[in-house]
């Protein structure tokens, strides 16, 4: 069976230009990432802002074009698809459950647009994959008539949920779904979206920042690190024995609500990731708190581990 | 000994929206006060009014306002901002957009000092370089030069912090003062902050959402609902036994590494938090709570379930062990 | 900071490249040249005399060229009617006008600035509102008729100024107060708007959470960057005031730049009309980079990107 989606050697870089007659920069975002995520499994992409996660989840879901390497959703190679046979595979769930729903159409026209744009299905159709699709993320036909304006915060990721829903696709990136909500109803989208997977066997590639909501949705997990998966691990491995020291660190750094145990020393040092301005070696060296010789020099080469992969001088 | 900082019965209205109901807690010198609640719960507009900088329309009314042993719910606009910056210093959740971007650093980690103790400048210039030292940053001559737009969120917030420093406040309030940040950067901030407080013997009332950050920085905890203080205690305490069925839910959706199964249901409190009409009575929590009786809509009880710790609610303290048992 | 000189720099130069380029097209463009200069009554022969004399027989591209190079110079020949070098004529009259425009912009600021801080501070209250109508009002008066109005009340009635002429300052007063009253409007809303968004910052908040005076958060704080998109606006105000002069100069019969456009066109002086549009295009070229100038010494982020 082919993986869900496959993505090979993707790049890309923007040239940023602050003026008229300035010279522009390069400022590589995704470099060089490799991966494929078997049907009906979550791959979680955990990385500091600015890591490149959310270009890569735009360039899976066609919405940016790779400047190198190629996506393949489900065995198709992405660009060669049209953009209606694409939206009827792939779907997204953004982070901004308030920018992202156009606050002057009706919840149940904003579920109904993905049917609307394939052209071809009857509205007697579209009608009922809406109700459909609004029953299954638990919200009522009475909320579907009412303006994204009128619902909270979690209402509305449910509305967003629903509107990635209604094509029925197998895979749905989400990029940050929880990130803007409180934790009691972080806790409500999570449990929706597992059991939504389990249920329609949905394959997801889950982007956060959150450590600990990573662990608890993704079977796989890739921590990116300036544009590059630094490492990869199936969950339990990478929680239970983190290889690479940007991946201990970002662990380290998960506040558990249990007293007693202090403020972790993560041992990273004040110089920020830069990513117009990428430091040679091993990119994470200058923060790194186990640095020695090579790092400074040599890129590390690629360590494959019993469930994955890890990019360190350090390691095999 | 007597609190640093006591509030009873805050109450803050914006016209008819009433944002803090009746909210009380005190914040000892040398302590690490947290304040948590999810999103309007009336925890940051609890921080504004205690330093007199609601935004226009917000009215204050308070029982006790003291600060150090004295009164300052009646203070004018006038006295309040000879005590700001001086011996009560905040800190916001925004390091991007919280320093003026016209102004170097130095610029306005100096005025504090000008403003509070008419300081010469070059000996202002000294104690700013000093702070920024002190708080992780390195270079800090080259940084006093600098504009904010030249720094990092983790290095603006480093600089905010410093500058509330510049006069030795007692109190440091700072709402939210990592959600901005990277996770990296959140603990080193926060670890800046538990030195200074360690250090300095400076009482912290720290806001936030974040049950984790709760757990590891704060000595005592104030839970907010919809605008009241429903439970209190000391950390340990309350992450240990915690009384208000609020408080249970809301430990119970955080996934702890661990702790919950992969794919197991997280725990999750039903409905949304209820927009609360003036003359309101009861218990704000009772339309989505498992144990809500026909008491809840009377007058509820502030009960003592331990020493030091309170909760807003008509259980008897000790049910949930009961109901284990 | 000198690479965003330069940056800026080049491009004025251009656009005042682009203006001398078409200032020569346009008239190149109206007709030809000989024709108009020599008068309905010329014979062919004079024609062909006149397009000898002022080398109008020659390419366009040289013509142009030479055209170019004179006027860089501050050439722009002489005036049929004034029987005088261009150049000397608008450097007789510039001063006037320079003097007026920039009387009217100084009283516009000084009425402006501060009435746009106190609409903002008491935004909604019935100052506010109060100063939000002035300012619709003065946007909606016609300046040819408010100088009317003001010669009529405090010339002939009070006899308090001059009403028309060249002299000492009582004569720039009411002539001032017509080009302020244009301006204020817009000075006045984008300084209410700037200190608006300004107030409403988290940088007033930690200003105010520092305990700093209230001159200082309104002043040194909010007005601060409130004041950028001021300046800019002050500038472009200034050159619509010399472009205006044009109108309020004629009204109070002032002899300066404006007065001569409007002689020179009413005679159809060519030279002079052509001159006098690129000086004042040129000055507005210069406002416009002195304004990006201040810009860049009011907010820091321009300078150090």
């Amino acid at each position: 069976m082919n993986p869900a989606i496959e993505v090979r050697g993707l790049r890309r870089v923007f040239r940023v230009r602050q003026g008229l007659f300035a010279r522009p920069r390069e400022v590589v975002a995704v470099d060089g990432v490799s991966f494929a995520v078997p049907a009906g499994s979550v791959l979680g992409v955990v990385g500091e802002s600015g890591c490149g996660k959310s270009t890569l989840a735009r360039m899976i879901l066609g919405l940016m074009p790779p400047s190198e390497g190629e996506v393949l959703v489900d065995g198709q190679r992405l660009d060669t698809m049209d953009r209606r046979a694409r939206a009827r595979l792939i779907q997204p769930v953004f982070q901004d459950p308030f920018s992202s729903l156009n606050p002057r159409r009706r919840v149940r026209d904003i579920v109904a647009q993905p049917l609307a744009a394939q052209g071809d299905i009857p509205r007697a159709a579209m009608q009922r994959r809406v109700a459909e699709a609004l029953e299954r993320v638990g919200l009522s036909a009475e909320q579907g008539g009412r303006f994204p304006s009128q619902l909270s915060g979690g209402q509305r990721q449910r509305v967003a949920i629903a509107r990635a829903l209604v094509l029925r696709p197998r895979i749905v990136i989400c990029d940050e779904p929880t990130s803007a909500l409180d934790v009691s109803v972080q806790a409500q989208i999570l449990n929706l979206l597992a059991e939504l997977r389990r249920d329609l066997g949905l394959t997801y590639l889950f982007i956060s920042h959150n450590l600990a909501v990573v662990e608890h949705v993704a079977s796989e997990v890739a921590v990116m690190y300036l544009g590059r998966i630094v490492e990869r691990q199936e969950s339990e491995a990478l929680f239970r024995d983190p290889q690479h020291p940007y991946t201990r660190a970002l662990l380290d750094s998960v506040l558990t609500p249990e007293p007693g145990l202090g403020v972790p020393d993560v041992g990273l040092g004040d110089i920020m990731p830069d990513p117009a301005n990428v430091p040679p070696g091993c990119r994470f060296h200058p923060r790194c708190p186990k640095a020695f010789a090579p790092c400074a020099t040599q890129a590390p080469r690629l360590t494959a581990l019993p469930t994955g992969q890890v990019e360190c001088h350090l390691a095999g | 000994m007597t609190p640093l900082l006591e509030v009873q019965g805050l109450r803050v209205t914006f016209g008819t929206t009433e944002a803090v109901r009746g909210a009380s807690l005190s914040v000892l010198k040398g302590e690490t006060h947290c304040l948590v609640g999810e999103s309007g719960c009336g925890k940051s507009v609890t921080s504004l009014a205690i330093m007199g900088l609601l935004a226009r329309g917000g009215r204050r009314q308070a029982e006790v306002l003291r600060f150090a042993g004295q009164e300052i719910g009646g203070l004018g606009e006038r006295a309040m901002s000879r005590l700001r910056g001086d011996r009560m210093a905040m800190i916001f959740q925004e390091p991007m957009t919280s320093l003026n971007p016209a102004y170097t650093v130095g610029s306005q980690m100096t005025e504090v000092l000008r403003r509070h103790r008419g300081t010469p400048r070059a000996q202002a210039v000294d104690r700013a370089a000093e702070l920024l030292g002190r708080v992780g940053i390195t270079a800090p001559g080259l940084r006093l030069g600098q504009f904010p737009h030249q720094l990092s969120g983790g290095l603006r917030q480093r600089v905010m912090i410093a500058m509330a420093l510049m006069c030795d406040p007692e109190l440091l309030i700072a709402d939210e003062p990592t959600t901005a940040l990277d996770v990296t950067v959140q603990a080193q901030i926060l670890r800046l902050l538990e030195g200074l407080r360690r250090d300095l013997g400076l009482g912290v009332l720290l806001i936030t959402h974040d049950l984790g950050v709760v757990a590891r920085i704060a000595d005592r905890v104030s839970v907010m609902y919809a605008g009241e203080v429903v439970e209190s205690a000391p950390t340990a305490q309350l992450f240990g036994d915690p009384q208000h069925p609020y408080t249970r839910g809301l430990l119970a959706c955080v996934p702890v590494p661990g702790k919950v199964k992969r794919g197991d249901p997280l725990g999750s409190i039903p409905g949304v938090v209820p927009r609360i009409p003036p003359g309101f009575a009861g218990c704000a929590f009772r339309d989505r709570c498992d144990h809500a009786q026909p008491a809840c809509a009377g007058a509820i009880p502030r009960r003592a379930a331990a020493p030091g710790h309170e909760v807003l609610c008509t259980l008897q303290p000790g049910w949930a062990g009961r109901q284990a048992a | 900071m000198v690479r965003f000189l330069l940056r800026r720099l080049t491009v004025a130069i251009l656009v005042a490249l682009t203006v001398l380029t078409l200032s020569f097209l346009l008239t190149r463009l109206s007709g030809d040249l000989a024709i108009s200069i020599a008068g309905p009554n010329a014979t062919q022969e004079d024609v062909d005399l006149i397009r000898q004399a002022y080398g109008l027989n020659r390419p366009l591209a040289q013509q142009y060229l030479d055209w170019l190079l004179r006027a860089v110079q501050g050439d722009f020949g002489e005036s049929y009617f004034f029987k005088d070098r261009v150049a000397n004529l608008i450097a007789h009259r510039l001063p006037i006008t320079m003097t007026l425009g920039l009387v009217g912009l100084l009283m516009a600021l000084v009425v402006a600035l501060p009435l746009g801080i106190i609409a903002a501070v008491r935004e909604g209250s019935w100052v506010d509102r109060g100063v939000m109508l002035v300012a619709l009002i003065g946007q909606a008066m016609p300046s040819f008729w408010l100088g009317l109005i003001l010669m009529v009340v405090l010339g002939l009635n009070l006899g308090w100024l001059p009403i028309s002429g060249t002299g000492g300052w009582e004569y720039y007063v009411m002539p001032g107060i017509v080009l302020a009253f244009s301006a204020i409007p817009s000075l006045m809303r984008l300084t209410r708007s700037g200190m608006v968004e300004a107030l409403a910052s988290d940088y007033i908040r930690t200003a105010r959470a520092k305990g700093l005076s209230r001159l200082s958060i309104l002043v040194k704080h909010g007005f601060r960057n409130a004041a950028i998109p001021v300046v800019s606006i002050a500038a472009v105000q200034l050159g619509f005031m010399l472009g205006g002069s044009i109108v309020i100069e004629t009204v109070f019969a002032m002899h300066g730049v404006g007065y001569l456009a409007w002689e020179s066109i009413s005679k159809n002086d060519f030279p002079v009309v052509q001159a006098v549009i690129l000086v004042l295009a040129l000055i507005y070229i210069a406002l416009t980079l002195l304004a990006d100038l201040l810009n860049a010494v009011l907010d820091p982020r321009l300078r150090t990107a």
